[in-house]
């Protein structure tokens, strides 16, 4: 552990690269952050299929691929499917458990996740698998960091995408009802806005995002049926450091989450990658939690 | 005599001539007890206390591991013994075998209690949802780091001391060792709900607020009970992990994705917060799922996530809540029928 940093100071280069690694990464958690973030903000569901969802998104640009696909121009119909996916979830099981307590959401959408992980794991198999997107890998400060050319895509598609639900959520009709709707639910209803509708839509809206992310990832990074659980614990240590509906302190946290996993990787060993990310909802929770406490004496 | 001791009797007297009668299933029927000690367990947080915990099998896998642990290392050098490059002939005579089982199962017994009181320093800060994703990250994260120590195997595990008679002694000693856990666990908890500890968690379920306004000392009580739930799933994971005899960090020892959720499931299908239901649910849970098994070709997993979510989602109130719903005189609950009929048609408008 001491020798990897002894090599980090030695060679600054190889920060270069986790922090690049970081960077690209840490864009598409925040993706799929932002999803968890929208459905526990407006519907006060806490989606532990979000994970699922994005190692769905990528088996789609799996399959696709098979048919003669790009992966790149996969992103379009998978984004689709998986609005259907979310939507049609929703009318089937999210619309009963809203009315429910918390719990209830988690061990419903845990649930979800098991069902679509096995469901993978019977149609593609269990490897680990990766897409080839064709493009070229760009080496850079004398060969010493690499730079794949998907990535830098990935990361500007990424920043496309962010932007087209940010624009969505101020401008669009939808948008505002979705806004307007997790203010206040009673008075949305009241002003005549379909706050089923708001929360269908909220709910496939996720799933797409969730989608884009998992196409990306498997282009970038590696897919298996049984990821999705990191992936949901990532969001949610991304969004219970940032809290809700506070977008750059989502864009902050998924880069931060991002360098420290790359860090950790490096450091400690590639088999820590994971403990890391658990520990880290262990200790943001628990300083959340603190913080919480401390409000709720004020109170007394 | 009272028909609640008459079913008592009946499952103690099913429980102790089962192997005789059908020795064939004695594996599974042990498995079924653990499923009932799992589901008590977890009702004991979830079910009585309102504390919905997702990762109450992580003390399922440090008995395990505290178990093997003392099994091996009483006797040998554990680095030694799960290390890949090093075999050591590691016999046991029937003498080693029993005094490190014995001392095995205590020691991972009391471990998960002091495992339990430490994590509940900072696990019991978080309330509700958060409550349960924390402790969902407890297991996760001590399947992953203790498939990282290399002193206890990694990855790779331990394979537990081989027992020394023949092999149909070895089911039934572990048969009968399942048995009386359950049966412990089942009476413990039958009792503790009867007495002050019982009605302060309770309290603590339906308004914690209240309760420590109320002189409750709700945090003793709640480190206490989760510790008295690591004390029996310790006795259980090493139990299990003899049962197998080998033992390995994320399929056997941190189940959270089986195991972790069944326990969960089998209580809120029996119904929580009541003595009954989690029997009730696991043993039906545990049937259907052995019966069903085979015939699903693979998409057992499927089927049985979905089982999970109905469960959750549609019928959540369990067996015995629906029972006590249709039948309350029997559950000692009266209801004014001038009342329930005005509550009736409100709900028909």
């Amino acid at each position: 552990m001491l020798d990897n940093i002894a090599i980090l100071v030695a060679a600054p280069q190889f920060n270069v690269q986790l922090l690049l690694d970081g960077l690209f990464i840490g864009a598409i958690f925040a993706l799929a952050a932002y999803g968890l973030a929208l459905v526990w903000g407006v519907m006060n569901v806490k989606n532990l299929a979000q994970g699922e969802f994005v190692i769905m998104g990528g088996y789609i640009a799996f399959g696709l691929e098979k048919v003669g696909i790009h992966p790149i121009l996969s992103l379009i119909p998978t984004i689709i499917i998986m609005f259907a996916f979310g939507w049609l979830l929703y009318v089937l099981i999210i619309r009963w458990i809203i009315q429910h307590d918390m719990f209830t959401s988690l061990l419903a959408t845990f649930g979800i996740g098991l069902v679509i992980q096995q469901a993978l794991n019977l149609m593609f198999g269990p490897e680990i698998q990766t897409l080839n997107s064709g493009l070229e890998i760009r080496y850079i400060m004398d060969g010493m960091v690499t730079v794949s050319e998907i990535k830098i895509v990935s990361f500007v598609l990424c920043c496309i995408l962010a932007l087209i639900v940010v624009l969505f959520m101020k401008r669009s009709r939808m948008g505002q009802a979705i806004r307007a709707t997790s203010q206040d639910a009673r008075a949305a209803k009241v002003m005549g806005i379909d706050t089923e509708r708001v929360y269908a839509f909220t709910f496939a809206l996720n799933a797409a995002i969730c989608g884009a992310a998992g196409v990306l990832i498997s282009m970038i990074w590696l897919i298996q049926p049984f990821y999705g659980i990191t992936h949901s614990i990532r969001s949610f240590v991304i969004v219970t450091a940032a809290g809700f509906g506070n977008l750059p302190g989502v864009i902050a946290a998924a880069f931060g989450l991002g360098f420290a996993e790359q860090y950790s990787g490096f450091v400690l060993g590639a088999e820590f990658q994971q403990a890391t990310v658990v520990g880290l909802l262990i200790v943001i929770l628990v300083w959340r939690q603190m913080q919480m406490a401390r409000s709720r004496q004020v109170v007394k | 005599m009272k028909k609640e001791t008459m079913l008592q009797l009946g499952i103690l007297i099913f429980g102790v001539i089962a192997p005789m009668l059908i020795p064939s299933l004695s594996f599974q029927i042990s498995i079924l007890w653990l499923m009932i000690l799992f589901a008590l367990t977890w009702d004991m947080m979830g079910g009585q206390m309102g504390y919905n915990s997702l990762g109450n099998i992580a003390f399922f896998g440090f008995g395990m591991y505290i178990c093997a642990g003392v099994q091996v290392g009483l006797y040998y050098d554990l680095a030694e013994y799960t290390s890949p490059f090093t075999t050591i002939n590691a016999t046991f005579t029937p003498d080693q075998y029993y005094t490190g089982l014995f001392l095995g199962i205590i020691a991972a017994a009391v471990g998960c209690v002091f495992i339990a009181l430490i994590l509940s320093t900072f696990l019991f800060g978080l309330r509700g949802p958060y409550f349960a994703i924390g402790t969902l990250g407890v297991a996760l994260a001590a399947g992953e780091l203790i498939g990282a120590w290399e002193y206890i195997g990694a990855g790779s595990g331990i394979s537990i001391p081989v027992h020394p008679g023949e092999a149909g002694e070895k089911t039934q000693l572990f048969y009968y060792l399942t048995l009386f856990a359950m049966i412990g666990t089942f009476l413990f908890v039958k009792w503790l709900y009867g007495t002050r500890w019982g009605l302060a968690m309770n309290a603590i379920r339906d308004d914690e607020e209240k309760a420590e306004a109320m002189g409750i000392h709700t945090y003793r009580y709640k480190s206490m009970t989760w510790a008295f739930s690591a004390f029996f799933l310790g006795i259980s994971g090493a139990l299990f992990g003899n049962m197998t005899g080998f033992i390995e960090p994320l399929e056997v020892a941190f189940p959270t994705v089986t195991f972790g959720i069944f326990m969960v499931a089998m209580a809120l299908l029996g119904g929580k917060g009541t003595l009954w239901g989690p029997v009730l649910g696991a043993t039906l849970f545990h049937v259907v799922k052995e019966v069903t098994w085979t015939y699903l070709l693979g998409w057992q997993w499927v089927a049985l996530g979905l089982l999970i979510v109905l469960n959750v989602v549609f019928f959540q109130e369990g067996i015995m809540g629906w029972m006590a719903r249709k039948w309350p005189e029997r559950f000692g609950l009266s209801v004014d029928s001038h009342m329930s009929r005005s509550k009736q048609s409100e709900e028909a408008s």
